[in-house]
């Protein structure tokens, strides 16, 4: 039987879209109308095309290819701190980037870790500068939700048919074949997907472990154009074929990727019967500790050298936090305003389609939405006045998308189980919201205002255009940091960056699940 | 009185057609084979399912109306309290569309609630107590809806057969205090014939108009012999 109209979305869906069309929409025309007739595409454009290209393979390919061996051995082996391990792996996609960065910089940096090990055995050291630490980082970030997600699909997989298997006394290989490869060819290729699209807007990698002729990413180069030679028939090529390019990953993302899973590894703990004794289980244990080593090691080694600097931080520091915050709390407010009746759009819209808009928050690039507005505000007013605004309004429409994949099943079940009741009791628009969606969805929104929160406050984009020399947020006043070559005191100033992001994606989280109970 | 004219509902190769009328206090159940269309008829009635006709309830055409403004109340087969809210915010949504109350509504909430005999409990959510219970809390809050008209599909259907009639019980009882007419969908004919003065049946595509539940189960047509089996 069908549901009921609730009136919720009809307005302030339609508005809401509006409201992601028109600031990304200006942007372009700006950046177009101001570049265009002498659009120009060098051999240097080319080259950051084939490096953006590239490294976004390198990095989805190699995330996938190493996270099956991990998900495969955690999803059939049980040990203590499992559960806590696949809870941290969700952890690097709140990570802000820059403090990724340092990390491995302080493991597989000139005198990071790896090195001194290296150098022990008298062999060559490593650089994590170029095409191989863009990558390295993107794994670092990849690998853990790649993970996730082919763990998720393992799960899927009910425990009757492991019994099954079991029974019949198949092989490992013959399990391999029968159950898993099926799987894995439906979860690869949307999970790489996925990761090859996230990895084409990368900016902040990029900017701290890429740069120079052969390691520029198309971001990077509309930054480049655009802070250093104001070559704007430059920045908007540029632009152009980083939508063309984003827009395209992002479809096909949105046409393979699975669900995001919200916790992986709670499922039903049964054991897994067939899991091979003998040396597979020590095998298992090695590759389980490699990537939880993997993660881990590089925050710690963060710590490690951030603790002692926290007590004599730069009070610029601070100021910057301070702006930070202010930041991320305004683009969280905006994200749900936008995102709220967006999602109440398509959670009772008979079709799709409107949720499509919402990536465009992904797919268009931030620097290209900055440029564009630098554009607009220019001939008025100081941009660097609004360096606040629009950075937070950039980050509320790249959250947009996440938030949207949380926020409509929610909406969407809501509706489906109590639209009828609620139309019954008169409850509609307003009082629907009030009484009935955002209660129910609370935990939801609590996590996409988490999620905004902290990839707002760590964000390092829009705001390298904008900010004046006196102005900063935590992330670039870091990046300025680790300029001027003060490694101390940016490892200080990204672990009081990592305390905020963890810490208010946490109180978000928690202030949704506080609800009932 | 309840007057459906010329009622057709017609979703993909599925149609229902209806012509009948159902005088006002009565108690009517719906029986037919599972897919012939009792769910959808009476979410056509309660306004949740698009349908060509005319309905209208003492005098009122209502087939163009919102739900809310039909006079009819509706329990369905779940999902029909709010789990986030107290069972007297759930009683109180059927007397006014808001959480607050008045101290007289609050009284009235109270008392239907002590009616259902879940006196003190209003500061419970569902998840706390037991599945009769929730029922009652639904079936307090359709007292105080004071709709003329009440529709059940199937809300006891989870509930043990004990506890099943017993709820059934309660439904003829508070039906019978507030005058209100009765159209509850069941599968078994003893539910039907222990409250229902009427029997609506549904077959090939057709509501038949309600006929005298006790002589229409007992000598049944052929195709409702079929279905009610030799039993």
């Amino acid at each position: 039987m069908q549901g009921a109209d609730i009136g919720i979305g009809r307005l302030g869906g339609p508005l809401a879209a509006l409201a992601v069309l028109i600031p990304i929409g200006a942007a372009f025309a700006a950046v177009l109308w101001r570049g265009a007739g002498a659009l120009s595409f060098g051999p240097a454009d080319t080259a950051a095309l084939r490096f953006t290209v590239t490294q976004a393979a390198a990095s989805a390919a190699i995330s996938v290819l190493l996270a099956v061996p991990v998900a495969r051995a955690l999803a059939r082996r049980r040990f203590f701190g499992r559960g806590l391990l696949v809870s941290l792996m969700g952890a690097p996609f709140i990570l802000p980037v820059i403090v990724a960065v340092l990390g491995l910089i302080a493991v597989f940096g000139r005198g990071g870790w790896v090195n001194a090990g290296l150098a022990l055995f008298g062999l060559p050291p490593v650089s994590i500068y170029g095409f191989w630490g863009v990558v390295l980082a993107h794994v670092f970030f990849n690998l853990p939700l790649a993970t996730r997600l082919v763990l998720h699909a393992w799960e899927s997989i009910p425990p009757a048919q492991y019994r099954l298997v079991a029974q019949l006394g198949l092989r490992s290989w013959a399990t391999f074949a029968v159950l898993e490869w099926p799987l894995l060819r439906r979860t690869l290729p949307g999970a790489a997907a996925l990761i090859f699209a996230v990895c084409l807007t990368s900016f902040a990698v990029a900017l701290t472990l890429g740069g120079g002729p052969r390691a520029t990413t198309l971001e990077l180069a509309i930054y480049e154009a655009f802070r250093f030679e104001f070559d704007l028939p430059r920045a908007a090529a540029l632009s152009l074929v980083q939508l063309a390019l984003a827009l395209g990953a992002a479809a096909l993302a949105l046409w393979l990727a699975p669900d995001l899973p919200r916790s992986g590894g709670a499922a039903r703990d049964l054991g897994r019967p067939d899991a091979p004794a003998g040396w597979r289980r020590w095998a298992d244990g090695v590759i389980i500790a490699l990537g939880a080593a993997f993660l881990l090691v590089p925050l710690a080694a963060l710590v490690g050298r951030g603790l002692g600097a926290l007590t004599d931080l730069p009070t610029s520091v601070w100021s910057a936090a301070l702006t930070s915050v202010q930041i991320a709390a305004l683009s969280t407010v905006m994200m749900l305003a936008l995102a709220l009746p967006f999602a109440a759009l398509i959670a009772s819209a008979r079709s799709g389609g409107a949720e499509a808009l919402g990536l465009l928050g992904l797919a268009a690039s931030p620097l290209t939405i900055g440029t564009g507005w630098f554009l607009i505000l220019h001939p008025w007013t100081d941009p660097a006045a609004w360096t606040l605004a629009v950075t937070a309004l950039v980050n509320a429409l790249m959250a947009l998308p996440f938030a949207l994949r949380t926020l409509v099943p929610a909406l969407r079940a809501g509706l489906a189980d109590y639209g009828r009741l609620a139309a019954q009791l008169g409850l509609r628009g307003v009082r629907y919201w009030r009484i009935i969606a955002l209660p129910l969805a609370r935990p939801q929104i609590g996590f996409a205002a988490g999620l905004c929160v902290a990839l707002s406050i760590g964000d390092l984009g829009v705001v390298a255009l904008f900010a004046a020399p006196d102005q900063a947020t935590l992330p670039l006043q870091m990046a300025r940091l680790m300029g001027a070559y003060r490694m101390e005191a940016a490892a200080g100033a990204a672990l009081v960056l990592m305390a905020l992001a963890f810490g208010l994606f946490w109180i978000c989280d928690r202030w949704g699940r506080a609800a009932r109970r | 009185m309840l007057h459906v004219d010329n009622l057709t509902l017609t979703q993909g190769n599925f149609t229902l057609s209806a012509d009948w009328r159902v005088p006002e206090g009565r108690r009517v159940a719906v029986i037919g084979p599972s897919g012939a269309g009792k769910s959808t008829l009476l979410g056509a009635l309660a306004g949740f399912v698009p349908m060509a006709g005319r309905l209208s309830l003492d005098g009122q055409p209502i087939h163009d109306s919102r739900p809310e403004a039909r006079g009819i109340a509706m329990l369905f087969q779940d999902s029909n309290l709010f789990p986030h809210l107290t069972l007297r915010q759930n009683v109180g949504l059927g007397l006014r569309a808001r959480l607050r109350l008045t101290a007289e509504e609050h009284a009235q909430v109270d008392a239907a609630l002590a009616r259902v005999g879940l006196d003190g409990l209003g500061d419970r959510r569902p998840g706390a107590v037991s599945g009769g219970q929730q029922s009652r809390v639904a079936l307090a809050r359709v007292l105080v809806q004071r709709k003329k008209l009440l529709l059940l599909d199937e809300p006891f259907a989870a509930l043990g057969p004990a506890l099943r009639v017993e709820m059934l019980d309660l439904v003829a009882r508070l039906t019978e205090e507030t005058g209100a007419t009765l159209l509850m969908v069941t599968h078994d004919p003893k539910d039907a014939l222990r409250i229902a003065q009427d029997v609506i049946w549904l077959d090939a595509g057709v509501a038949h108009a309600p006929q005298a539940a006790g002589p229409l189960l007992s000598d049944p047509p052929p195709s409702l012999k079929a279905y009610l089996g030799s039993g």
